[in-house]
C-alpha cells in the first residue's frame, strides 16, 4: 500500500552502464553490468534486462563472478559492502560489510576465501589494494573487517590492475608498472616520449605475458619480466590515440584492444600484421570483456552502450542506455506517441529513451553526417527540437559556428511515417534565420487544421511556418513554407509560446512580451515589466489558460492576466527551469541559489505555491519535464496532488536524470531480494510450473494476509492431493483422467477460507491492489475513471461493484490454476 | 682563443655506396663490411668502431657474400663467380678462385672454419676445403633447380640449409644429398606473388630452420620432418637478411622497409622450460632496404642501401650504461677523401672513380663573430679527372703549392703537374713512373711541395724529390724485417725534416727525411701529436724522444669524462703553424682546438663552452677557460684544415643530401598524411 511518505528525489535509471567492465556468466547466457546503485543482469541473446539486483545504497563499483561458484556474483559498492548474489533468481545471498569505500573488486581463483579490493582510507586520493577475507558464516549479514594491505599508491581505475594466471602476482599501473611482489617496469625511461604512460593492463591467461596499453596508442607485450634486465617487449601500434582497454581471449591466442577510434581490434597471435577489425561501433570503447566460455566479447562504449560481439567479430546484440556524454541543447521532451524521453544523444542524433524500461528505444540521425572525432574540431550541433501535432511532426535545428560571422544554420522538419514507424525528413530549410534560433514551438491545439510552427531568432524576427502542398502537381507532396515574419522594434526574439487552444502566440523580445493573434498575425498587446530579459515564457493550462507566465533573468517571475491585460502577480524567484504540466494547471519552477536548487509548484491563478521542496539537487538543474503517468496515482494530501497525473523529471548539470518519488527506499526493493527460500532448486518440469504459479499467488496472498487478513489460500504443501501426486512414483499413479478432477478440486478455494469479515473501508485499498495485479482490471478501472472525470462518484460506483468484483477475482484465480494445470 | 674565418664547403657531392654484406668476427671483435662498389672495410669494434682496414672496390666485383673463416681469414664472393681472400696485413687481395658455377649468391663457412660453402646461380652448392694458404674445391652437392640465395650450416656441421626460390633445401653434408625440400608459401597478404625468394636461412642447433623471404615472412621449420612450425608476417615488403646470436637466444632480421626486427627466445612461463620465439622490438634506423644484418654478443648491426652502418647495442647485454650503449651510425669512411692546397686555396675531392678540383670562393666583406659573409666570388670547379680502368681510387693528394696532384689505384700510381696561366689550367701527366710506385695506400706532399711521400702496400715508404717537371726517387724506407704491415697514416713536420708513419697495428715510426734514416733525434723544433682512435691525445716530443710534459699531465690527470665518452674517432689532427700551443682536431661531429697553455678541464667544469661570455670580466673568463674549445656547428664534418693563420676550411656533407641522391625508398603509408 502506498503510504504517503515524504517526497524524495530519486535517481531514475539512465545511469552509466559503462562505468565498469561488464561481466559474462560462465555459460555466456547473461551479462552483468553495474548501473548506478544496481547491478543489471541482461540476457546476451535477447538484450532484455532479466534482473535488477537491488540492494546497494551507493554506486556499485565492481562486479565479479564468484570463482568458486559460477552461479554467484560478487559486487562491491561505495557504501562499503560486498554483496553476493544469486543472479539467476536475482536474490541477495550475503552481505559482507567492509566499512570503507570500495572502488573496485577483483577475485582470484587461488585465493578461496578472500577477494581483492581498491579502497581509500585516509587521504582522499591515495588508493590502496587490499585483500579482504570473507568469513564463512551462515548468516546473511557478515562483517568482513579483516583487511590485509597489498599495495599502496595505485591508480583508482580497475583497468590498471590485472591478475596473472598461476603465480599469485598482481600488477598495477601508476606511471610505472609494478609486479607483485617486487618487479617494476617503467614506461617513461625516456623523457622525450612523455606520452607513453600506461592506461590499462591485461594478463595472458596461460603464458607469462603482460599487455599494457599506453597514452600514445601503443600496446606493449612484456615478456620475461621476472628478469630485471632481460625483460623485453613487443610493440603493437595501430591506435592513434590512447588505448582505452585491453583483453586477452580465453585461450590467449588473440588480444583485443579498443580506443576512441570506436574500432575493436583483434591482434591474432600477438603479431602486428595479423589483425582483424570490427569498425563503426559508434563511440569510444571504454571497456572490453571476454566471456569465460570464450564465445562472446563485449565492449562498453562512452555513449552508455554495451555491444555483445561474437567470436567471429560480428556484433550480435546492443544494450543501450541513456546516452549522456555530451551537453544537452534540446532539453527534455516527451514523444507524444511513445511517451519516450527525447533529448540529444550521440553526436548529431536525437535519442528516444524509455523511462519505464530504462533503455534507449531508438536513435534518430538528424545531422546525417559522418562524425569526425577530433579534438578542437567545431562540430555541427543539434540545438533545438520540438514535437508537434501529437507526434506527427518533429522540427530540429542544427547549427555550426566557427567564427562570429560564419553561422551555418539548418532547420529540418520530419514527418512521422506510420508504415515505417519512424520519422522521415520532409523539409530542409537552409538559414531559416540570419542568426541563432532561440526558440521553436508548434501550435499543439486540438482543433487546428493546419500544422503551424514558430521560430524565434536573435536576428529580431520570429517566423511562422506552415505546411502547404503546392510543391507537386498531384498534390501529394507537402512541405513547409514561411507564412509570416514578425518583429518588434528590432529586439531579439528570445522565446515563443502558443496558448493551449492555439489562438494566441506569445513572443518575448528581450524584456517585452508580445501577444499575437494566430489567425491574422496581428499584434494584440504587449507586456513590459522592465525586469530583465525574459528567460522562460509559458501559458497556463486548463482553467488557468487566461494567464501567461514569464520568468526573467533578473529573478522575477511574472504572471499576466490576458483578459485584463494586466500583471496579476509577480514574485522574486530566480527561475532556471519552468515547465507546465500538460495534464493539470500546475507549473513547476526550479530556482537556482548558491546552495542548490529548489522546486516550486504553483498554479498560475494564485501566487502561493502548492508545494515547495528545497535543495532538490546540489548542482544546477538544467532541464525538466513533466511526464504523464500511465496510471494516475491518488495522493490525497494536498502537497502531493501535483504528482498524481504526471511525474517531474529533471536533468542536472552533471547529467544525472532525477525524479520525485514517495516510496521509501525499502519499498523500492522488490520482495524477491528479501527472501532466500530453501527449495529454489526445483527442476523445470510441468509440476514446477504448477508449484511455481502457486507459490507466486501464495506469496502475494501471504503479504496480503499479513496486512489485512482478507483471503487465505491453502499452501501448496498443505494440499494432500498435490503432495501425494508429487511424491508417488509415476508407475503406481492412477490414470490421469482420474487424477485430474481430484487435482483441480484440490486447488479450488473452499468456502471457509473466504473471509466474511470484510471491512468496507478497505475497499479502496483493495481496488488499488487489483489495479496492480492485473492489466485487464487496470484498464477497467481506468475506463471507470474516465467516465467519471471528477472524483465525486467514485465511491458509489465502487461500492456497487464490490460484490461483483469479488466474484470476478475468485473466478480469475480459479481460471489461472486451470491454465496452469493444462 | 682566436676567431677564424671559416669556408663552409658543402659542394663535396660525395655519396657513399650502399652496404651489401656485413660479417662479424667474434674472436677478434671485428666487423667486415662490403659495399656495392666492391669496397670491403674492416671495423674494429673494440677500438671505438674505427675503420681500420680498407680494400678498394672494383667495378666488376660486386660482392654478394662475405664471411670470416678460421678465425682471421676473410673471404668474399661475388657476381663475377670468384671467391677471394683478403690479406689483412698487406691490405690487398691474396687470390681469387673461380667457382665455375656462375655468379655466387651466398657463402658460408663451416662452424669449424675449415670448409667453405658457396651457392651459385646454376643451383649448385659447392664445398671448398680451406687450406692454410689457398682454398681447394672439394665437391658439389645435389644440384637444385634455381639459384641458391642463402646458406646456413647446422652448428654441428652435419647439415646445411639452403634457401632458393620458392623452397628451402636441407642437405646432409656427408652424402651431399638433399634430405628435405620445404616449399615456401607464395601468398603475400592474400595476394599471390610471382615468386617467393628465400633471402636468408639460419640453422639452429635444435634443428629449427628459420627462413626469411620476399613475402615478408619469418618462418620456423622443423628440419627433421620438413614441416612449417610457425610463421610471422612482419613486413609488407621483402625480409632480406637474418643473423642469429651465437647463444641462439635471439636473432635479428632486416626488411626492405628499413626496419630491423629483433626476435627473442623467451620462456612461456617463468617456471616451465618451454620457450618460444617472440618478435620483440623493431628498430627503424634505415630509410632504405636493410640488405644485411649481423648479431654481435652485445649489439645488432645492420647495413643497407642508405649507406649507413648502424650498430644498435642491446641494452640488456650492456653491463655499464655508458656511451658503449649508445646507438652508432657510421656513414663516412674514416679516411681522408679531401686534400687542400693552402697556397692556392684549392680543394681536391676524391670520389670512387674521379677526382674533382675546386677553388674556394672568396669574400671582401667583413663582419663580426657568427656572421655569414656574402661571397664576392663563387667557388670554381676547376678540374674533373677521371680514372682509367675499373678500379677505385685508393688515395689522392694535392701538393700545398697546388701544382702537383697524385693519386693511386690498386694497380697504378698517377702523378700530374698543374700549370696555372691566369684562369687556365693545364694538366700534364708525369709519365714513366718507377715500377715500385704501383700501388699507394697513402700519399703526402711535404710542406714546401718538393717532396712526395708514398706509403706502398708492401710496407715500404718511398720519398720522391720533385723539381720542376721531373721527379727523382730519393729513398725507400723498407719495413722492419719480416713484417709486411701496410702504412695507413702519414704526417710530415712543417719544416719537412720529419716524417711520421703509422701502420695498422697502431705503432708509430718517425723518420728523419734529411738523413734518410729511421731515427728519432736531433734538435728540430717540432713535436708531433698523435691521435688515437680512442679519444685520447698524445704529444710526443721528437727532440726529447719522449712524451711531452703536457701529454704526461694529460695522461696523469685524465680527460674530461664527456670527452672520453665521445664515440666517434678523431679523424684529423694538426698544429697551428703560428701558434705552437694550439692543436686542432676534429671528428665527424665536432671541431676542437686544444690550447696547451690553459689548464685542463676537470670533471666539474663544463666541457662544451664554445664562447665564453664576453660581458664577464677577464678574471672570470680566465677562470672558466680551459684547454678544450669545442665547436659543433659543422656536422657531419668530413674535413677541416687551416688555410692560413686566420682562415679555416670546413667541408660538410649533410645527410639529407645523400638521401636525396639515393633511389626512392619503399613507399609506406604514414598515418595522418
Amino acid at each position: 500500500m502506498v503510504e504517503e511518505e515524504s517526497i524524495r528525489v530519486v535517481r531514475c535509471g539512465g545511469s552509466e552502464l559503462n562505468f565498469r567492465r561488464a561481466v559474462f556468466s560462465a555459460d555466456s547466457k547473461y551479462i552483468f553490468c553495474v548501473s548506478g546503485d544496481f547491478v543489471k543482469v541482461y540476457s546476451t541473446v535477447t538484450e532484455e534486462c532479466v534482473h535488477i539486483l537491488h540492494g546497494h545504497r551507493n554506486l556499485v563499483t565492481g562486479i565479479q563472478l564468484n570463482p568458486n561458484n559460477h552461479l554467484q556474483l560478487y559486487s562491491c559498492s561505495l557504501d562499503g559492502t560486498i554483496k553476493l548474489w544469486d543472479y539467476i533468481d536475482g536474490i541477495l545471498i550475503k552481505t559482507f560489510t567492509v566499512g570503507c569505500k570500495l572502488h573496485a573488486l577483483f577475485t582470484v581463483a587461488q585465493a578461496e576465501d578472500s577477494v581483492f579490493a581498491i579502497v581509500n582510507k585516509e587521504k582522499p586520493d591515495i588508493f590502496q589494494l587490499v585483500s579482504v577475507k570473507l568469513p564463512k558464516s551462515s548468516s546473511q549479514e557478515v562483517e568482513a573487517k579483516e583487511l590485509s594491505f597489498v599495495l599502496d599508491y595505485i591508480n583508482q581505475s580497475p583497468k590498471c590492475i590485472a591478475f596473472g594466471n598461476e603465480v599469485n602476482f598482481v600488477l598495477l599501473v601508476f606511471w610505472n608498472l609494478f609486479f607483485f611482489p617486487r618487479f617494476t617496469l617503467s614506461s617513461s625511461r625516456n623523457k622525450k616520449h612523455a606520452k607513453n604512460n600506461f592506461t590499462c593492463v591485461a594478463c595472458h591467461p596461460t603464458e607469462d605475458c603482460i599487455a599494457s596499453g599506453h597514452m600514445d596508442g601503443k600496446i606493449r607485450l612484456w615478456r620475461n619480466f621476472y628478469d630485471d634486465k632481460k625483460y623485453t617487449y613487443t610493440c603493437l601500434h595501430w591506435h592513434h590515440d590512447m588505448v582505452m582497454d585491453l583483453a586477452f581471449s580465453v585461450t590467449g591466442t588473440s588480444l583485443l584492444s579498443g580506443g576512441c577510434e570506436s574500432v575493436l581490434v583483434e591482434w591474432r597471435d600477438a603479431t602486428e600484421k595479423n589483425k582483424e577489425f570490427l569498425p563503426r561501433l559508434g563511440a569510444t570503447i571504454e571497456h572490453i570483456s571476454v566471456s569465460p566460455a570464450g564465445d562472446l566479447f563485449c565492449t562498453s562504449h562512452s555513449d552508455n552502450k554495451i555491444i555483445i560481439i561474437h567470436r567471429n567479430l560480428e556484433a550480435s546484440a546492443v544494450i543501450q542506455g541513456l546516452v549522456k556524454d555530451r551537453s544537452i541543447f534540446t532539453g527534455l521532451m516527451i514523444d507524444p506517441r511513445t511517451k519516450a524521453l527525447v533529448l540529444n544523444g550521440k553526436p548529431g542524433h536525437l535519442q528516444f529513451y524509455s523511462l519505464q524500461s530504462d533503455k534507449q528505444l531508438y536513435n534518430l540521425d538528424i545531422i546525417q553526417q559522418e562524425y569526425i572525432n577530433d579534438y578542437g574540431l567545431i562540430q555541427i550541433e543539434l540545438t533545438k527540437a520540438a514535437f508537434g501535432c501529437f507526434g506527427n511532426w518533429l522540427a530540429t535545428v542544427e547549427q555550426r559556428q566557427e567564427k562570429e560571422t560564419e553561422l551555418e544554420l539548418q532547420m529540418k522538419l520530419w514527418m512521422y511515417n506510420k508504415k515505417t514507424q519512424g520519422f522521415i525528413l520532409n523539409t530542409k530549410i537552409n538559414m531559416p534565420h540570419e542568426d541563432c534560433i532561440t526558440a521553436l514551438c508548434f501550435c499543439n491545439a486540438e482543433k487546428s487544421e493546419q500544422p503551424t510552427l514558430v521560430t524565434a531568432s536573435k536576428d529580431g524576427y520570429f517566423k511562422v511556418w506552415i505546411l502547404t502542398d503546392d510543391s507537386d502537381i498531384y498534390k501529394k507532396a507537402v512541405g513547409w513554407t514561411c507564412d509570416f515574419v514578425g518583429s518588434y522594434h528590432k529586439y531579439q526574439a528570445t522565446n515563443c509560446c502558443f496558448s493551449e487552444d492555439g489562438s494566441l502566440l506569445a513572443v518575448s523580445f528581450e524584456e517585452i512580451v508580445t501577444i499575437w493573434d494566430s489567425i491574422t498575425w496581428e499584434l494584440k498587446c504587449t507586456f513590459c515589466q522592465r525586469a530583465g530579459k525574459i528567460r522562460h515564457l509559458c501559458f497556463g493550462r486548463l482553467t488557468c489558460s487566461k494567464y501567461l507566465l514569464g520568468a526573467t533573468e533578473n529573478g522575477i517571475l511574472c504572471c499576466w492576466n490576458l483578459l485584463s491585460c494586466a500583471l496579476e502577480w509577480n514574485a522574486k524567484l530566480n527561475v532556471r527551469v519552468m515547465e507546465p504540466d500538460p495534464n493539470s494547471e500546475n507549473i513547476a519552477a526550479i530556482s537556482q541559489s548558491s546552495v542548490g536548487s529548489d522546486l516550486f509548484v504553483f498554479k498560475p491563478s494564485e501566487p502561493r505555491p502548492l508545494y515547495i521542496q528545497k535543495g532538490i539537487s546540489r548542482e544546477e538543474v538544467q532541464w525538466g519535464v513533466f511526464v504523464p503517468r500511465d496510471v494516475p496515482e491518488s495522493f490525497t494530501s494536498e502537497a502531493y496532488q501535483w504528482l498524481n497525473r504526471s511525474q517531474l523529471y529533471f536533468l542536472t548539470k552533471s547529467q544525472s536524470l532525477l525524479t520525485f518519488s514517495t516510496k521509501s527506499p525499502e519499498e523500492k526493493l522488490t520482495p524477491t531480494s528479501k527472501q532466500l527460500l530453501a527449495e529454489e532448486s526445483l527442476p523445470t518440469t510441468p509440476f514446477y510450473f504448477i508449484l511455481g504459479k502457486h507459490r507466486q499467488l501464495q506469496d502475494e496472498k501471504l503479504n496480503e494476509t499479513l496486512e489485512n487478513e482478507l483471503v487465505q489460500l491453502p499452501l501448496t504443501e498443505n494440499i494432500p492431493a498435490v503432495s501425494e501426486l508429487l511424491h508417488t512414483p509415476a508407475h503406481v499413479l492412477p490414470s490421469a483422467a482420474f487424477l485430474c478432477s481430484m487435482f483441480v478440486n484440490s486447488l479450488l478455494l473452499s468456502k471457509e477460507t473466504k473471509s466474511a469479515k470484510e471491512i468496507p473501508e478497505d475497499v479502496d485499498m483493495e481496488e488499488e491492489k487489483e489495479s496492480e495485479d492485473s492489466d485487464k482490471e487496470n484498464d477497467f478501472i481506468e475506463k471507470v475513471q474516465d467516465t467519471n472525470n471528477t472524483g465525486l462518484g467514485e465511491d458509489i460506483i465502487h461500492q456497487l461493484s464490490n460484490s461483483e468484483e469479488k466474484e470476478l477475482r475468485k473466478f480469475r484465480k480459479i481460471d489461472y490454476s486451470w491454465i496452469a494445470a493444462l | 682563443m682566436g676567431e677564424f674565418k671559416v669556408h663552409r664547403v658543402r659542394f663535396f657531392n660525395y655519396v657513399p655506396s650502399g652496404i651489401r654484406c656485413v660479417a662479424y668476427n667474434n674472436r677478434s671483435n671485428r666487423l667486415a663490411v662490403s659495399r656495392t662498389d666492391g669496397t670491403v672495410e674492416v671495423y674494429n669494434l673494440s677500438a671505438n668502431y674505427f675503420q681500420e682496414k680498407f680494400f678498394p672496390g672494383h667495378e666488376s666485383r660486386a660482392t654478394e657474400a662475405l664471411c670470416w673463416a678460421e678465425g682471421q681469414r676473410l673471404f668474399s664472393a661475388g657476381l663475377n663467380g670468384e671467391i677471394m681472400e683478403y690479406d689483412l696485413q698487406a691490405l690487398n687481395i691474396k687470390y681469387a678462385v673461380d667457382a665455375f658455377g656462375g655468379p655466387i649468391w651466398s657463402m658460408a663457412a663451416s662452424p669449424s672454419g675449415s670448409q667453405l660453402l658457396v651457392g651459385c646461380e646454376d643451383g649448385s652448392v659447392k664445398l671448398f676445403q680451406i687450406t692454410p694458404d689457398k682454398i681447394q674445391f672439394e665437391r658439389n652437392f645435389d644440384r637444385q633447380k634455381s639459384r641458391i640465395l642463402s646458406l646456413s650450416w647446422h652448428p654441428s656441421g652435419t647439415h646445411i640449409a639452403a634457401g632458393s626460390i620458392d623452397y628451402i633445401s636441407v642437405f646432409d653434408v656427408k652424402s651431399g644429398s638433399a634430405i628435405h625440400k620445404m616449399i615456401v608459401d607464395r601468398q603475400h597478404m592474400g595476394v599471390s606473388k610471382r615468386k617467393c625468394i628465400v633471402w636468408g636461412v639460419a640453422f639452429l642447433s635444435d634443428g629449427t630452420v628459420i627462413s626469411v623471404d620476399s613475402a615478408g615472412k619469418v618462418q620456423f621449420w622443423d628440419s627433421a620432418t620438413g614441416t612449417l612450425v610457425k610463421s610471422h608476417l612482419i613486413a609488407n615488403a621483402d625480409v632480406q637478411s637474418i643473423a642469429v646470436a651465437e647463444q641462439e637466444d635471439s636473432f635479428v632480421v632486416g626488411t626492405a622497409e628499413g626496419t630491423v626486427f629483433h626476435f627473442q627466445l623467451v620462456p612461456v612461463t617463468s617456471n616451465s622450460s618451454e620457450k618460444q620465439w617472440v618478435r620483440t622490438k623493431p628498430f627503424q634506423h634505415h630509410t632504405h632496404d636493410v640488405r644485411t644484418v649481423a648479431h654481435s654478443p652485445t649489439a645488432l648491426i645492420s647495413g643497407g642501401t642508405d649507406t649507413h652502418l648502424v650498430i644498435r647495442p642491446l641494452m640488456e647485454k650492456v653491463e655499464v650504461k655508458n656511451y658503449d650503449a649508445a646507438l652508432r651510425k657510421i656513414t663516412f669512411p674514416h679516411r681522408r677523401l679531401i686534400s687542400c692546397s693552402k697556397k692556392r686555396q684549392l680543394l681536391l675531392f676524391q670520389f670512387a672513380h674521379h677526382l674533382e678540383l675546386w677553388r674556394l670562393g672568396s669574400t671582401v666583406a667583413t663582419g663580426k663573430n657568427g656572421d655569414t659573409l656574402p661571397l664576392s666570388k663563387n667557388a670554381d670547379h676547376l678540374l674533373h679527372l677521371k680514372t682509367k680502368g675499373p678500379e677505385n681510387i685508393i688515395c689522392s693528394c694535392i701538393s700545398p703549392c697546388g701544382s702537383w696532384i697524385a693519386y693511386s689505384t690498386v694497380s697504378r700510381f698517377f702523378l700530374y703537374r698543374l700549370n696555372y696561366e691566369h684562369d687556365n689550367i693545364s694538366l700534364k701527366r708525369v709519365s714513366k713512373m718507377p715500377p715500385f710506385l704501383r700501388c699507394a695506400l697513402q700519399i703526402l706532399f711535404s710542406e714546401d711541395s718538393t717532396k712526395l711521400f708514398v706509403a706502398s702496400n708492401q710496407g715500404a715508404l718511398h720519398i720522391v724529390q720533385l723539381s720542376g717537371g721531373s721527379f727523382k726517387h730519393l729513398h725507400a724506407f723498407q719495413p722492419q724485417s719480416g713484417t709486411v704491415e701496410a702504412m695507413c697514416l702519414l704526417a710530415v713536420s712543417s719544416d719537412g725534416n720529419w716524417l711520421a708513419a703509422s701502420g695498422t697495428s697502431a705503432g708509430v715510426h718517425v723518420y728523419n727525411v734529411k738523413q734518410l734514416k729511421v731515427s728519432i733525434g736531433l734538435n728540430v723544433p717540432a713535436c708531433i701529436s698523435l691521435c688515437h682512435v680512442l679519444p685520447q691525445v698524445f704529444e710526443y716530443s721528437i727532440p726529447d724522444k719522449q712524451y711531452t710534459d703536457w701529454s704526461r699531465t694529460v695522461q696523469k690527470q685524465g680527460f674530461h669524462h664527456l670527452w672520453l665518452q665521445r664515440d666517434t674517432p678523431i679523424t684529423h689532427i694538426s698544429f697551428h703553424p703560428k701558434r705552437p700551443m694550439h692543436i686542432l682536431l676534429h671528428d665527424a661531429y665536432m671541431f676542437c682546438i686544444i690550447d696547451k697553455s690553459l689548464p685542463l678541464p676537470n670533471d666539474k667544469t663544463l666541457l662544451y663552452n664554445p664562447f665564453p661570455p664576453t660581458n664577464e670580466s677577464d678574471v672570470i673568463r680566465r677562470r672558466t677557460a680551459h684547454a678544450f674549445k669545442i665547436s659543433k656547428i659543422y656536422k657531419p664534418l668530413l674535413f677541416m684544415d687551416l688555410l692560413d693563420e686566420r682562415t679555416l676550411v670546413a667541408v660538410e656533407r649533410p645527410l639529407d643530401d645523400i638521401i636525396a641522391q639515393l633511389p626512392p625508398p619503399i613507399k609506406k603509408k604514414k598515418f595522418g598524411t
